[in-house]
């Protein structure tokens, strides 16, 4: 049963996947620009959803992580000259130190606790941001366009900001979460992950040491979530703090709940979703913001599994 | 150490004053957050809108009366009485269908906020307006000069704090709001009306939120963005304070408006901020019941 | 017709920018230009439908929401009536214009999106209209990938300073560098030699900081304190203890809504024997200024890059740009008089979208495929001349920076308006280029 569950959604994924490498050849300039764009957002929410969807645990500070490896790998390349590939290691790394730092004193706590702990976490953050803006440039953020070297692919010279180069690396970066995630899921480590989501005093007494499960997770999403933040800085060429912001951190929890939170393959649905919802609601109305709040409400009141979740209760027994 | 007291004296001395300002005012939106937190067991991330549309209908009063001491009377009464209406619709309609469930409030309080801003910058327009202070007067220090309407501010705050204590002993209401944080299932089967008891919290906690709002709003002016910042601060406030803890809800303001305030004048603000929300931070990881109050879990 | 050949005689006295031409040429266009708009209105509606060309299509990056929304209410109606005002004149090169606004909710990452979707789903001709530094450097990248001419009026220091691209252009306002510089000397001379500077701890108040201290040396003045205030806070008494005894004048700058708090503090805590006062605008724009509580203000100093209040000093272009839109003459709103300009900054849309017509109409511009010869012509400009394209003033360009220098005012707080006391010359701000943009591929 498993087993086939797993080549089941592996083909859905595998499926939408495709039809997202496709797209690529179809797509107008400006949506093929926005899908590049979405893919890198997905692949944060996929990350955030690590931990709110397997572990239940709701953070308020993620724009951290992803702030975090945006700036080591912006700045690695500014001030130390490194290559592209040097700057996500370094934004990986950095973030992976990060997030075990902060997954040793926040998940001490949990519940409403552990998410006001994130939401402080994530502000002093972004002010330490601020606060060294001789070396950060503060509030302004940089551009990195003049920094970055040109990506050779078969004795050609492209740009990373290259629409092409952009669309698919884009590509490679959800599909590599998509399918670490739905492995992670299938095996046994993801088993426990979702017990602990469930009942977590049972899980302790079963012998688990829930901790250790916890800050797995959370280390695996925060240092995600950072590689999709380095990732963004070098297809997307700008650093800045509105990437540490609160909002930035409110962001991947909509896209979660909307897509269907400890469903793989919501969080791109809701990512998507959203994107294009802000956007066609900006060109009728300024206020997409209250579009986007009453859309909050009405989900948590009439739809709280999400688009995905929904699906999988009614149909996709099988969907991870 | 006399001439550090010489040299620095006049700074501590601002401090402290600002400080106490601070801490009262602080106490006064943090006290409804913390209420709400206590008897409903729920963050509302929206309360800082709760300030900011006080602050906004003080600005309307202001301007249908035309006259700084009837316009702040009648925002006074009215402000946090349609705030309080506003808090009642918000429980009806979305915070008892979600079943007050501790994750689903704090995103449907997200989305109030923005729902919140978004129609606020409709109607009153994305300026920052001022208000005049119905009374106002200048005290002069030997060093320095000091705003007497601040000070009445501070004053009507310690009143809006103690009429909250009186409420919640003398008062059958108050009687049922302790019946209820200290246990629904009790409450209820001693026949507390838990339903209209959340309502009535939710809306007391916004009134004070927007009592608040109206006593600030003529030293600083009203503007839609300005609910993030008390906010983050009442947060610290309550958790430092033990969330649910009058007592320690008010010390923690104390604690936070003079340390805020000395940290400021003799190091960087931005460094002070950074700070408190670290602490904060810490105190949460560390005590989670906070520095007073029962544990929370 | 008659209004092409004015259009002649304004370019032809585009090559000598001495003053006394620009002014005479600026009156002379500015008067023929409101007879011309009244009359020639009909003629013009025909020749360009005559023309019968496509309209040129601007994406308008608008901070509709956001922090910047005070500001950005005034650059839509500036950019509206400016747009009225050259389709009624006959549009750009013939081409009528449109406008195509989107808004950034005043967030650098909406901003590069905004940018995207104007050049690529609108498909404008170029993209204009930015305010905030913060969105300029988040939305500047993605307009070089594109390869879109953008141009910005946001008075911050960036396009100058070599931090953007080739595409990027800012031919209509100041930047602050330019303004510190311009008339920080004036106070030095006038009001007092050891300076306090109050400043919001971010990019825009650095500038301050650093441009101010260095005007200090060249005038032989003495920055004694320099006090950051973060941009969230809302209450500043205690920031004021740090100010030094021995201060002659309170340099002030602050953005956002706090502005009125300082102001009211400043005084509470001063009361009647209080240090000059010398601020920027910026604190006051869309402020009125007897509001309550600023009457502290009174017999203060202010820069201003155009005066709020209208006077008899003004010039025809800059009385028929004040009308047009629908700013009355103490700076407010024609239809509400509580709603008070950003006029400090707003002109630099309606100037900039002139900037545009006249590199379009000499470059010959037709389509996207002209953008580099549009781009070497607007680098080939020195200035531009007083009138009615040009309502501030007569200024300055440098191809090599992509910035403008154009003359500054200083007005003293009295009778609850601002009057000038000083006009600065251009030359006043100008400094060493410290970047070439010429020199990067196109």
């Amino acid at each position: 049963m498993r087993k086939k569950s797993l080549i089941y959604s592996l083909l859905f994924q595998g499926g939408i996947l495709l039809l997202l490498f496709i797209l690529q050849f179809i797509l107008p300039t400006y949506h093929h620009s926005s899908v590049s764009k979405i893919m890198v957002l997905a692949s944060y929410a996929v990350a955030y959803n690590f931990l709110l969807g397997y572990t239940g645990l709701m953070s308020l500070g993620h724009a951290m992580f992803f702030a975090a490896g945006m700036y080591a790998a912006g700045l690695g390349i500014y001030y130390l000259e490194l290559s592209a590939l040097g700057a996500l290691l370094f934004g990986a790394a950095f973030t992976l130190v990060i997030s075990l730092l902060f997954g040793l004193f926040a998940l001490r706590t949990s519940g409403v606790s552990f998410l006001i702990v994130t939401l402080m976490f994530g502000q002093t953050f972004y002010l330490s941001i601020l606060y060294f803006n001789e070396f950060t440039f503060g509030q302004d953020g940089f551009s990195l366009a003049k920094h970055l070297g040109k990506l050779v692919i078969f004795n050609k010279e492209y740009l990373y900001s290259n629409p092409d180069v952009r669309y698919n690396f884009a590509l490679i970066l959800l599909t590599a979460y998509l399918l670490i995630s739905t492995l992670i899921m299938f095996s046994p480590v993801g088993r426990i992950l979702i017990a602990i989501r469930e009942n977590e005093s049972r899980t302790q007494l079963l012998g688990y040491n829930v901790y250790y499960y916890k800050l797995f997770a959370l280390v695996l999403s925060g240092t995600f979530s950072g590689i999709a933040g380095a990732m963004h800085a070098l297809l997307f060429t700008y650093v800045g703090t509105t990437f540490a912001e609160i909002h930035h951190s409110i962001s991947p929890i909509l896209w979660t709940l909307l897509g269907g939170a400890g469903t793989v393959i919501g969080p791109l649905f809701g990512t998507g979703i959203m994107y294009y919802l802000v956007d066609i609601i900006s060109g009728i109305t300024s206020n997409y913001q209250l579009v986007v709040g009453a859309v909050l409400i009405l989900m948590i009141i009439w739809f709280p599994m999400g688009i995905m979740g929904t699906l999988r209760q009614k149909w996709m027994k099988w969907l991870p | 150490m006399s001439s550090w007291i010489n040299e620095n004296g006049p700074l501590l001395f601002l401090a402290l004053l600002d400080g106490t300002v601070t801490a009262f005012v602080l106490a006064l939106i943090a006290l409804g957050l913390s209420l709400v937190f206590g008897v409903m067991r729920i963050v509302n991330i929206a309360h800082g809108e709760f300030f900011m549309l006080g602050a906004v209908f003080s600005w309307f009063a202001f301007d249908l009366t035309d006259d700084p001491l009837w316009g702040f009377l009648l925002a006074l009464v009215l402000a946090p009485a349609l705030v309080g209406g506003i808090a009642v619709f918000s429980d009806r309609f979305i915070l008892r269908k979600i079943k007050y469930h501790p994750e689903s409030t704090i995103v449907a309080t997200i989305g109030l906020l923005y729902v919140i801003q978004s129609l606020t910058l409709i109607v009153f327009g994305p300026e920052a307006r001022a208000v005049e202070a119905p009374l106002y007067f200048r005290i002069q220090f030997p060093w320095f000069g000091y705003s007497g309407y601040k000070l009445i501010v501070a004053g009507m705050s310690a009143l809006g704090l103690l009429g909250v204590w009186l409420l919640m002993i003398r008062s059958k209401l108050g009687l049922y709001m302790r019946a209820t944080q200290q246990d629904l299932e009790i409450a209820k089967t001693y026949g507390v009306p838990t339903k209209k008891i959340y309502a009535a919290v939710f809306a007391l906690g916004g009134g004070l939120a927007a009592l608040a709002g109206v006593l600030v709003v003529p030293i600083r002016q009203a503007d839609h963005l300005m609910g993030l910042e008390p906010l983050l601060l009442s947060f610290i406030v309550v958790i430092i304070g033990g969330l649910g803890s009058i007592r320690g809800t008010i010390v923690a303001a104390f604690i936070i408006g003079i340390s805020d305030g000395i940290i400021s004048v003799f190091y960087e603000p931005t460094l002070a901020k950074m700070l408190a929300t670290l602490f904060v931070a810490m105190v949460l990881v560390l005590k989670p019941s906070g520095l007073y109050g029962e544990e929370v879990a | 017709m008659v209004k092409k050949d004015l259009e002649k005689v304004d370019q032809a006295s585009e090559l000598n920018l001495s003053r006394r031409n620009v002014l005479g040429a600026g009156a002379l266009v500015a008067g023929a230009g409101i007879i011309g708009s009244q009359m020639i209105d009909p003629i013009a509606g025909i020749a360009h439908a005559a023309g019968s060309d496509a309209p040129i299509k601007i994406g308008f990056q608008a901070h509709r929401t956001g922090i910047g929304a005070l500001y950005g209410r005034w650059y839509e109606r500036t950019t509206n009536a400016a747009v009225k005002h050259i389709n009624s004149i006959g549009g750009i090169a013939g081409r009528p214009v449109e406008i195509i606004t989107e808004d950034d909710g005043t967030d650098p990452k909406r901003g590069a999106d905004v940018v995207e979707k104007l050049a690529t789903q609108h498909k404008v001709d170029f993209v204009f209209g930015t305010l905030f530094s913060h969105v300029v450097m988040g939305s500047a990248p993605r307009a070089g990938e594109l390869k879109i001419p953008y141009f910005v009026v946001s008075e911050g220091y960036h396009v100058a300073s070599g931090a953007l691209n080739r595409y990027v252009f800012q031919p209509c306002i100041t930047d602050v560098r330019a303004q510190i510089s311009a008339v920080s000397g004036w106070m030095f001379n006038n009001l007092g030699k050891n300076v306090t500077i109050i400043y919001p701890d971010y990019a825009f108040g650095y500038n301050h900081r650093d441009y101010a201290s260095a005007a200090a040396e060249k005038h032989g003045g003495k920055i004694v304190a320099k006090i950051a205030i973060p941009p969230t806070e809302s209450s500043y008494t205690r920031y004021f203890v740090k100010i030094p005894k021995n201060t002659d004048v309170i340099y002030h700058v602050m953005v956002g809504p706090g502005v009125l708090t300082f102001v009211r503090e400043l005084g509470e805590h001063f009361g009647p024997n209080h240090p000059q006062l010398f601020g920027f605008i910026d604190s006051l724009e869309g402020v009125n200024i007897s509001s309550p509580g600023l009457d502290f203000l009174d017999g203060s100093h202010f820069w201003e890059a155009m005066p709020r209040y209208a006077s008899a000093a003004d010039s025809a272009g800059s009385r028929f740009y004040r009308n047009a839109v629908g700013v009355d003459n103490s700076g407010a709103s024609k239809s509400d008089s509580k709603d008070i300009a950003a006029y400090s900054h707003m002109f630099g849309c309606w100037e900039t979208l002139f900037a545009i017509k006249e590199a379009v109409e000499q470059s010959g511009y037709k389509s996207k495929k002209d953008y580099a010869t549009l781009i070497e012509t607007m680098e080939g400009f020195t200035g531009f001349n007083e009138g009615i394209a040009h309502p501030q003033g007569a200024k300055a360009f440098s191809g090599k920076t992509h910035q403008c220098y154009g003359q500054q005012f200083v007005s003293k707080v009295g009778n609850g308006k601002l009057n000038v006391v000083h006009k600065t010359s251009i030359a006043d701000g100008m400094y060493e280029p410290e970047t070439d943009y010429t020199k990067q591929s196109l």
